[in-house]
């Protein structure tokens, strides 16, 4: 992790913090508009909760034209910019500046239209990921993308994430399911991206700002599309003595041709850990648990449990289990769904890792995990998205112990660094945010940072928003690089040291 | 080869000489205007990984289409956005810039959801790498998928990384004799409904429907539809995914149009609807002003795909949107010299 604010400085702001009070008050109503220090600490961090920071203001607009005059002011006296939606991120994307505006989305949250034949709604940012699919279902319809932060997560927090879930082997992340944005500029000026049919005019610039972690501009307005809920969804919950086992289980799933709703993974220290909350029947003496869904129509899923169940035997499943019930089925998920809380039920802090490996280095990497954690002697559960080869190694350790947070924050580093070295990516899905800033100048070289750099200049040329998260400046990376010797030779050997 | 890729671009600049990426030309009827100096990617050709079980194959950006489909289908997987074949010269390096996807884009997505990761080549010669060979990956600015469909206007696509599905089992094709109106609501009923439909087409009063997947459940989908089963429904769906429908074949200037799918008939010329009615071909010389307006109040855009007025098809983009598009092209090609008003009259 690295400060924000240390190296990667802004200029100089050009009001001072009662100026700038001053005149967003004269755009927001005084219930949208913080600035006592104790109106605030519930903004002082997102779910990266280590980490803490009062901001200088908090804003919460009511409407797009609030979140434009914000920007507009925001922009004029150069005050950096921290979009926020419900603090749920992971990697401290909605931490806050100390001399920078919050800007909270959370109470922009209507669903504007939901067009049933269609099968789009069009919703504010600060609505909840599940509260889409609940309005949609009386239409048999659902909002497919379900981390599993779903009953607090923010849509507008999605996007900017690209927020994935256990579904999104087949249905996929964030970026597939959208149809259009609306995006308010630093300027305060109102973009429309995509449209309602399924592509859009000129340069595709949905996926460039899915993803993007709030740096290129404020998402006010979302078009999602809506899927047809299957009829009928079952789980089969398979067991097997060894991870490499399991390991092979999936890819022999896929090469058979299927593609599951879902293809989750967990090992046996997750699996201790969650069953005495969830009591959902893990086997607990088994090395690792596959979950493997199948949806569709009757008969559909019918035949696909029936191929899943022979290639887990075949791949040696010590047992395997077929849901009954829908029940049941949700019984089984919800240790999977459930695994970070519990593990936060075991030990006072953890901290989720989220890197991306070709799934025919899990064993490999496994081991690496395995090795690090005897070597930084901390526990390290892992859950995770096997089918798409998304790891989510849980370090548990405990801050007020000394020296242990220091500990996870380096061990963490060195599970990226190994996904890299694998030809994985240090996040698959909870975004850099300030957590992974470093591992960034890992993951790319000068040339592809230099265009990050470009991308950004051409919507945000000062940089006020969310200044130090996401992409780091070439100065961090030689700070860095300076500490760190990656793939044997030395990172950014040409930019000048500091 | 990327050492003379990396030549030709650099010495491009310093004459202040634009360069046009090309695969095999076979999409050189598309776009704006055709300047600047042919770069041939074509011998920059290969497969270079591809492993099944990781439903991820990378390639090098002038592998033929056809290469690629074939070393897919020896291992039963497949290109799931069914990418136009518009001839054997064809590269995919060349379908992601342009970008084009086929009947299954309905219900599997786009080439852009299919890109995983790229190589591309900058102004400065250097090969830059975005994305990767997984699935998920968040970490920097989605580059790789902003470069699917920009037609080689961002840089030069040396590798291209795609997810990969199987093929489905079973399909099965059937056809209902409805008019247009009354196939528009058909679509849009039936992608409403959990069934496993991959797609849809409407021409000449007729709908045809495209089921895929185990054949019990295709079996069950077919009753629950009714209609008639089309006999060769594969070569079907091969003529309007190669464009070599008669619809393609018969006329020359041909609009498409990107709208909301449950749009009414729109009464501009013939008419060839697919993705579930999100995707309307319109043929002949009907005012361009008049299109425009059309998909507008559609919710969606129209582009003069081949033929006509070039000048007229352009797409339009609001002014903001217009200046945002314009100062990426800049920050991404700042000499200026890859493919120019390929996709816009200033990009
Ligand atoms: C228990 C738990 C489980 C989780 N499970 C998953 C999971 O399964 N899959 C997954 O992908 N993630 C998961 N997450 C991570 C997190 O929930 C997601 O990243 C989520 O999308 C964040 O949404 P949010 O509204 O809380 O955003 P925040 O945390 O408030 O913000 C996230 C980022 O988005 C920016 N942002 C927010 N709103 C906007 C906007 N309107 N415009 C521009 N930028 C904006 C912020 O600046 C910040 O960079 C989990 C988190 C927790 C705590």
């Amino acid at each position: 992790m690295g400060k924000p604010e240390s190296i990667d400085a802004l200029l100089p702001p050009l009001a001072g913090k009662a100026e700038l009070v001053r005149r967003l008050a004269a755009v927001l109503p005084p219930e949208c508009l913080f600035d006592a220090t104790e109106d605030m600490t519930p903004y002082e961090c997102d779910g990266l909760s280590a980490w803490r920071t009062v901001p200088l203001v908090v804003a919460l607009p009511q409407n797009e034209a609030q979140v434009a005059a914000v920007m507009k002011i925001c922009n004029e006296v150069r005050v950096p910019i921290v979009p926020r939606g419900a603090g749920t991120g992971l990697s401290g994307g909605a931490q806050p500046h100390s001399g920078g505006v919050t800007l909270g989305l959370s109470k922009m949250k209507s669903i504007l239209a939901l067009d049933p034949v269609a099968r789009t709604a069009r919703v504010q940012p600060g609505v909840r990921n599940l509260a889409i699919s609940e309005a949609a279902a009386r239409h048999g319809l659902y909002y497919a993308p379900d981390p599993s932060s779903q009953i607090a997560c923010s849509i507008g927090g999605n996007v900017a994430e690209n927020s994935g879930g256990v579904h999104c082997l087949k249905y996929g992340l964030t970026v597939h399911n959208l149809l259009a944005l609306r995006l308010v500029t630093i300027e305060g000026e109102i973009l429309e991206l995509g449209g309602e049919g399924l592509d859009a005019a000129g340069y595709d610039l949905m996926a460039l700002i899915t993803g993007s972690e709030g740096l290129l501009g404020i998402v006010t307005e979302i078009t999602v599309k809506l899927l047809p809920k299957p009829q009928l969804a079952r789980v089969v919950m398979a067991a097997f003595d060894s991870l490499e086992r399991a390991g092979e289980a999936v890819a022999n799933i896929i090469a058979a041709g299927i593609i599951p709703a879902g293809l989750e993974m967990m090992d046996q220290l997750a699996t201790g850990a969650v069953e005495q909350f969830v009591h959902a029947g893990y086997p607990l003496d088994a090395a690792a648990v596959i979950l493997c869904e199948s949806d569709g129509t009757p008969e559909e899923v019918a035949a696909e449990i029936e191929h899943m169940s022979q290639v887990l035997r075949d791949s040696g499943a010590t047992e395997c289990r077929l849901s009954r019930d829908d029940a049941e089925r949700l019984l089984f998920w919800s240790g999977r769904k459930a695994a970070f809380p519990a593990v936060g039920r075991l030990m006072p802090d953890y901290y989720c890792m989220d890197g991306t490996i070709p799934k025919r280095r899990l064993g490999e990497v496994l081991k690496g995990i395995a090795a690090l954690s005897q070597q930084f002697d901390l526990k390290c559960p892992n859950v995770f998205h096997a089918g798409d080869g998304n790891l989510h190694p849980l370090i548990m350790f405990d801050a007020n112990v000394p020296g242990q947070q220091e500990r996870a924050e380096e061990f963490g580093a060195r599970i990226l660094e190994l996904c890299v070295e694998v030809g994985g990516t240090i996040t698959g899905e909870h975004g850099v945010g300030i957590e992974k800033i470093n591992q960034m100048c890992v993951q790319f070289g000068t040339a592809e940072i230099e265009t990050f750099h470009a991308v950004k200049h051409a919507f945000d040329p000062v940089g006020l928003l969310n200044p130090g998260k996401a992409i780091p400046t070439l100065q961090r990376c030689a700070e860095y690089g300076a500490m760190h010797v990656s793939r044997g030779k030395e990172a950014f050997s040409d930019l000048p040291r500091f | 080869m990327i050492e003379q890729f990396a030549d030709t671009i650099r010495r491009a600049v310093s004459d202040r000489r634009t360069l046009r990426i090309r695969g095999g030309g076979t999409k050189d009827f598309y776009g704006v205007a055709l300047d600047g100096d042919v770069i041939d990617t074509r011998a920059h050709a290969g497969v270079i990984d591809y492993e099944p079980s990781e439903l991820v194959v990378t390639a090098r950006a002038g592998t033929s289409l056809a290469d690629l489909e074939t070393v897919l289908a020896d291992k039963g997987q497949m290109l799931a956005f069914e990418p136009p074949r518009l001839g054997p010269d064809s590269t995919i390096g060349g379908v992601i810039s342009a970008g084009f996807s086929g009947p299954r884009r309905a219900t599997s997505g786009s080439a852009r959801d299919y890109v995983l990761g790229v190589k591309v080549m900058n102004g400065d010669g250097a090969e830059l790498r975005f994305g990767g060979q997984v699935m998920k990956n968040v970490a920097g600015y989605d580059m790789s998928r902003l470069m699917a469909g920009a037609c080689g206007t961002l840089g030069l696509l040396t590798e291209v990384s795609l997810k990969v599905l199987p093929v489905p089992r079973t399909e099965l094709t059937v056809r209902l004799e409805l008019p247009e109106a009354d196939a528009i609501a058909t679509m849009n009923r039936l992608a409403g409904t959990p069934l496993p439909i991959s797609a849809t087409c409407h021409h000449d009063d007729v709908l045809s429907v495209r089921l895929s997947g185990a054949e019990p459940a295709v079996a069950a989908a077919r009753a629950s539809i009714g209609g008639e089963i089309v006999a060769d429904g594969a070569a079907f769906w091969e003529s309007v995914r190669n464009q070599r429908h008669s619809h393609f074949v018969r006329h020359t200037t041909l609009w498409r149009l990107s709208v909301r799918s449950t749009v009414l008939p729109i009464d501009l010329g013939p008419t060839l609807i697919e993705w579930g009615g999100a995707l309307r071909w319109i043929a002949g010389n009907a005012d361009p002003e008049k299109i425009h307006e059309a998909a507008t109040a559609a919710g969606g855009h129209a582009t003069l795909y081949r033929g006509g007025n070039k000048t007229c098809g352009i797409q339009r983009l609001a002014p903001g949107m217009l200046a945002l598009q314009q100062r990426l092209k800049q920050a991404l090609d700042p000499h200026g010299v890859f493919g120019a008003r390929r996709l816009h009259p200033t990009f």
